[in-house]
């Protein structure tokens, strides 16, 4: 995976988000203090908030690039989004959940087959209940599940685990890894947690009022 | 009830309905741009909206009758294709859809309000375009406040008066609805026959504003 996002600038209410960066491991944490531009960051990349400028390229191919005039819709970006909530659909059941957003890549090369998907999330017991019937951990499972079956180019969690207690940390942490290792979609991690980064990803950004101001390997910064 | 009652409370039953169904396309659509759009200019189209709301009746009535009047600029184009509005069952369709269509569009807008914009984000994220995710997500979460909306926008109708007699006169047979032949008993001195319709009247109303309220009660349940 290789994601470059190059001279991304964007006013927020403090401070001016900016953002040089070129991402290269499979699971990259964001690290920081609340209000540091995380959530702003991953925004950002899947579309739902424009920079005042810079560009961002996703395996070479531009999403954004604001000299050229160029950003690509969201629908058509291939990156999946879990944010804190699940934010799944309540009028719709687990099926209804996995399936809106089922679709191949146009070059094939994302897709990932359904029954894989149920399998490492542990989902199949669970398809026909409806979204008030779920846990903490369930939802956050089908919410995961949901993005990955959209074939995603990359894949953004937003503390997914936050809300979650221990217990269910550990359970829906242990999926995580699994994604990681068998399905191998690239992933950037929103996390306040060193324990979550270091289980979970490669490569740590810190962030810092819009700045990323140390970037290394979990056991190297914590 | 006489049998001439009971062609007064079918033909407004069939026209009321008739003009809810029809404002619904353009009511939804407006209440949307309302809900999630910003221009400039948009204080005067919540203002245009909303005017049927506090003008008299009567002078809505009149704008109506310049506008498809047989010398009027809708009414002339009207008249080339063959379509009498002016004194016709179409002219009581038209008042009543104007009057009710301020209700339709406050309530709906509310109610689209009240829909996450997340889970519209969510849904783009999943490849919906923006047709697919308004009758996927948008509209059935805001299904509730829609049917309420709707169910207010007839109870309005039912009751209209002002513009219809104006527009479209009160022809026994044609254009008689239930405010219309109440107040016509009533001039006749038929108070019996002017109470029954009325007593129809109230519960015809009580009924639907009931009804309306239940799904905006709900559709206020988080």
């Amino acid at each position: 995976m290789r994601l470059a996002l190059r001279n991304i600038r964007l006013p927020l209410a403090h401070f001016e988000f900016q953002v040089d960066v070129e991402v290269t491991r499979q699971v990259t944490a964001l690290f920081g203090p609340s209000g540091s531009g995380k959530t702003t960051l991953l925004d950002v990349l899947a579309g739902l908030r424009r920079p005042a400028s810079g560009s961002i390229e996703i395996e070479g191919r531009t999403l954004t690039d604001t000299a050229a005039g160029l950003h690509v819709p969201v629908r058509d970006r291939h990156i999946g989004y879990v944010p804190q909530d699940g934010a799944l659909f309540p009028h719709l059941s687990v099926r209804g959940n996995l399936l809106y957003g089922r679709r191949r890549d146009p070059e094939g090369i994302h897709t990932l087959p359904v029954e894989h998907v149920l399998d490492v999330l542990d989902l199949a017991p669970l398809l026909d209940r409806g979204i008030g019937a779920l846990s903490g951990g369930e939802k956050q499972r089908v919410a995961l599940a949901r993005a990955l079956l959209s074939s995603p180019r990359l894949l953004l969690l937003d503390e997914p685990l936050a809300a979650l207690d221990d217990e269910l940390k550990r359970r829906v942490l242990a999926h995580l890894q699994r994604v990681r290792d068998e399905l191998r979609v690239p992933m950037l991690y929103v996390s306040h947690s060193t324990g979550e980064v270091a289980a979970l990803c490669h490569e740590v950004l810190i962030l810092d009022r819009g700045r990323i101001v140390a970037r290394g390997e979990p056991q190297d910064l914590f | 009830m006489t049998a001439g009652d009971w062609q007064v409370v079918g033909f407004t039953i069939r026209v009321a309905a008739l003009a809810t169904l029809l404002i619904l396309p353009p009511g939804l659509l407006v209440a949307w741009c309302l809900a999630r759009l910003h221009w400039p200019g948009k204080s005067v189209v919540e203002t245009l909206v909303a005017l049927p709301l506090v003008m008299p009746p009567v002078a809505t009535g009149l704008i109506l009758l310049k506008a498809v009047g047989r010398r009027g600029p809708i009414g002339r184009l009207l008249g080339e294709l063959g379509i009498d509005v002016v004194f016709t069952w179409r002219a009581v369709v038209l008042a009543m859809a104007v009057m009710s269509f301020p209700l339709l569009v406050r309530t709906a807008r509310v109610a689209f309000e009240g829909v996450p914009v997340r889970l519209e984000q969510m849904a783009r994220t999943l490849g919906a375009g923006e047709v697919r995710l308004f009758f996927t997500v948008t509209l059935p979460l805001a299904s509730r406040g829609v049917l309420g909306g709707l169910l207010l926008s007839f109870a309005r109708a039912l009751g209209e008066f002002g513009a219809t007699i104006l527009v479209a006169g009160n022809i026994p047979g044609r254009t008689t609805t239930l405010s219309l032949a109440i107040y016509q008993l009533v001039q006749l001195g038929r108070d019996d026959q002017a109470y029954r319709l009325m007593a129809f009247t109230v519960v015809i109303a009580f009924a639907t504003v009931w009804w309306s309220e239940w799904f905006l009660r709900r559709a206020r349940r988080p």
